[in-house]
């Protein structure tokens, strides 16, 4: 766990040869981690694909932006009332969606972010602010802000008691947060609430047969992962204040399944990995031209520089989704563990391989030794 | 006012009727994957997609041009662009332009035969014994990599491809009924709608009065008996595939004057035609083409002013909201099939 925050706060510093510490996407790498953390809870361990995660996230967003205009700049009641929204909704939405299971459930869970993604682009204009987005205005009435301290001059932006939360202290501040949360989920992965779940994947009547009621519990953790959403909805907030509703679309309901799965699906750190694999792409991958690509090239002989221009230059700037989806096709056609599993595979072929060959070296020195005898 | 309501009313069935086949089309298709392979096809909507983009590229291919002289400029040289197809057969030429839509079709049904069956000989075969999961998130890679393709070659921006020149007015429908001159609608949409339900009574005609048909409709409900009757079910399966690409594709082909395509045009419709399977049964034929087109006029009654006044915000959510009631009620959709699906 130690070891884990390490790694996590040190990201400026080992991204850096990456190209990616700057702390825009250091902190879309932990506020999407929170948000795959939050999915793998629910679809690692039930085996519930659900559908519908970015309305969590959208309602997050509307909620912390709302707080920030109604009651104060500060990020904490933010945060704790996206959380609090977003578990309301999951309780609504998953006490329906989870009468069925298996295909029926995504497309329920589907439809109630589309219901979601529809209504705050045209309806509900008036809380949401359609397709301009919810922003901050000058004249919003900070009600706790206000009893403290007389309105400035210009727009606030959003604090924690005092330190900014954009840049890298906001990337700290997200940082803290995504531990945590990691930390308990490692703790509902290694307990008995999470070996039921665990055994309401792998067989359902089994456990009902058990005397188990399985739906109180499948509830609780689309709840929790509801609530996950949320609190990155939140955090996405806090750190841009600025609430879309295309945040609510069902494709971004896919963006954290491709990073649940890419990563490894039911592991831990996997979901982790794929939000890195993914929002580096998003950011890194696709900002590749051909001016790059050339200077990339540049050893190769002119007419076979300009070949292989054209071939990456499929895969590379705008055509990173391309890159992406023979990604993803791999990965779940040949490790349905993910990216992790590759890894691990690697692994054991790499140590496999070093074992023998110091097995076979002592062997070698045993019988050099007795044939001098 | 009570004639003005008549009219919106036969208007909107029309609208909803023209969804609804469109949404049927790419229904029917997704239903035969479903129900002779079992495999939940998410790349379905990219199929749709590549059939807008066959009569975007055929249009294309009738209109390579070579410039030549404008005669009718003297004052300096100008030049146009003339397909080569009217400087060859001049009128004749012009006309076959002209259809380049429909004409499409003609080329898109092997192309989608070809797409199809590539698909499934290549990586769809090998995801039968997989569940459900990783079908739906094979297929929803292999949707991304076959939009970001077509947004590689044609670009990010909609196509517009004319429909021919006699039908791209409209009809004066409310004539024919005795309504006056208010209902008017394109005709190119009442083709649309002519179109689908001849596709779809072509599919049904194929599988109930022909031997194959036969065979696959058995195969549908129990595959092991008649694999044990010495029928090479697998390979009857893999022409049902391309089957459904083709339905796909022709539904694309027509659709592509009334709304001018793009890369993503598929996945606006993939959610929505996956509601429409649902709701209408997973796999029943009949089931998801009359969803399809209750959906469509239920969408379209929706939307019209009359019903909003009194429940705003309807026209946005109605599908999904039937979706989550029927799911509810009655758990295998409308005409869902006995064991199929059942969990």
């Amino acid at each position: 766990m130690a070891i884990f925050s390490a790694v996590v706060l040190s990201m400026p510093i080992w991204m850096s040869p990456f190209g990616a510490a700057y702390p825009d996407i250091l902190q879309k790498f932990v506020i999407f981690g929170v948000f795959a953390i939050g999915y793998n809870i629910l679809f690692g361990l039930t085996g519930y694909l659900s559908f519908g995660h970015a309305a969590f996230l959208g309602v997050g967003s509307y909620t912390a932006v709302w707080s920030f205009k109604l009651l104060s700049m500060n990020i904490i009641p933010a945060i704790l009332l996206s959380v609090l929204m977003s578990g309301i909704f999951a309780v609504a939405m998953g006490y329906i969606a989870l009468r069925r299971s298996g295909i029926y459930f995504s497309i329920l869970t589907l439809a109630f972010a589309q219901m979601c993604y529809n209504l705050a682009y045209s309806v509900l204009t008036p809380i949401t602010n359609g397709e301009t987005g919810l922003q901050l205005a000058k004249s919003d009435p900070r009600i706790i802000d206000r009893m403290f301290s007389e309105a400035g001059e210009g727009l606030p932006s959003t604090t924690l008691f005092g330190i900014e939360t954009s840049g890298y202290s906001g990337f700290y501040i997200s940082a803290v947060i995504m531990i945590l949360a990691f930390y308990i989920s490692l703790k509902i992965f290694n307990s008995s609430f999470g070996l039921k779940l665990k055994a309401i994947k792998s067989n359902q009547n089994r456990m009902r047969y058990l005397g188990f009621n399985t739906k109180p519990y499948l509830l609780t953790a689309f709840v929790i992962s509801g609530m996950y959403a949320g609190l990155a909805g939140g955090l996405l907030a806090a750190t841009d204040p600025l609430a879309g509703a295309e945040r609510m679309q069902w494709t971004a309901s896919g963006e954290v399944i491709l990073m649940t799965i890419l990563g490894g699906v039911g592991t831990l750190f996997g979901p982790l990995l794929g939000v890195i694999i993914i929002k580096y792409f998003e950011n890194i991958f696709s900002a590749v031209n051909q001016v790059d690509l050339h200077s990339f090239y540049a050893l190769l002989p002119d007419w076979l520089e300009d070949t292989m221009v054209a071939i990456s230059s499929m895969f590379v700037g705008e055509g990173w989704h391309l890159t992406l989806g023979l990604l993803f096709m791999f990965v779940v056609a040949f490790l349905p563990r993910g990216v992790l599993q590759g890894v691990e595979i690697g692994y054991q072929k790499i140590s496999g391989y070093f074992g023998k060959r110091a097995e076979k070296s002592t062997k070698e020195v045993d019988t050099g030794a007795n044939h001098g005898e | 006012m009570l004639f003005n309501l008549m009219d919106a009313i036969l208007l909107q069935l029309l609208n909803g009727l023209d969804k609804g086949g469109a949404y049927a089309l790419i229904a029917l298709g997704l239903t035969l994957a479903f129900g002779t392979l079992g495999i939940v096809n998410f790349a379905h909507g990219a199929l749709f997609m590549l059939g807008a983009f066959c009569a975007v590229t055929f249009n294309k291919l009738l209109t390579v041009s070579k410039s030549v002289k404008d005669e009718s400029i003297t004052f300096f040289d100008a030049y146009k662009e003339v397909p080569y197809l009217e400087i060859w057969w001049g009128d004749t030429g012009a006309a076959i332009i002209d259809y380049a839509v429909p004409l499409s079709i003609l080329f898109a049904v092997p192309v989608m035969l070809l797409v199809g069956w590539v698909l499934e000989r290549g990586f769809i075969q090998y995801f039968y014994k997989r569940d459900h999961a990783s079908q739906i998130l094979f297929t929803f890679g292999m949707a991304i990599v076959i939009q970001e393709i077509v947004r590689h070659i044609f670009g990010a921006n909609p196509i517009p491809t004319p429909a021919p020149e006699v039908v791209s007015g409209s009809a004066n429908i409310g004539q024919y009924f005795g309504l006056g001159d208010n209902v008017v609608y394109p005709w190119w949409r009442l083709i649309y709608l002519g179109f689908s339900l001849c596709v779809i009574s072509a599919v049904f005609a194929f599988l109930k009065f022909t031997t194959f048909g036969m065979v696959v409709r058995a195969g549908i409900q129990n595959r092991e008996m008649v694999g044990m009757l010495g029928i090479n079910i697998e390979r009857r399966f893999t022409i049902v595939f391309s089957l459904s690409a083709v339905v796909a594709g022709v539904a694309g082909v027509m659709y592509a004057p009334i709304v001018p395509p793009d890369f993503h045009l598929g996945m606006d419709f993939l959610v929505l035609t996956f509601v429409v399977v649902v709701v209408g049964g997973m796999g029943s034929l009949p089931g998801a083409v009359a969803a399809g087109f209750l959906l469509g006029v239920l969408q379209s009654f929706a939307s019209m002013n009359e019903v909003k006044a009194i429940i705003p915000g309807i026209d946005q959510i109605i599908i999904y909201l039937v979706a989550v009631v029927v799911l509810l009620v009655r758990p295998r959709g409308l005409m869902g099939v006995k064991g199929v699906f059942e969990n």
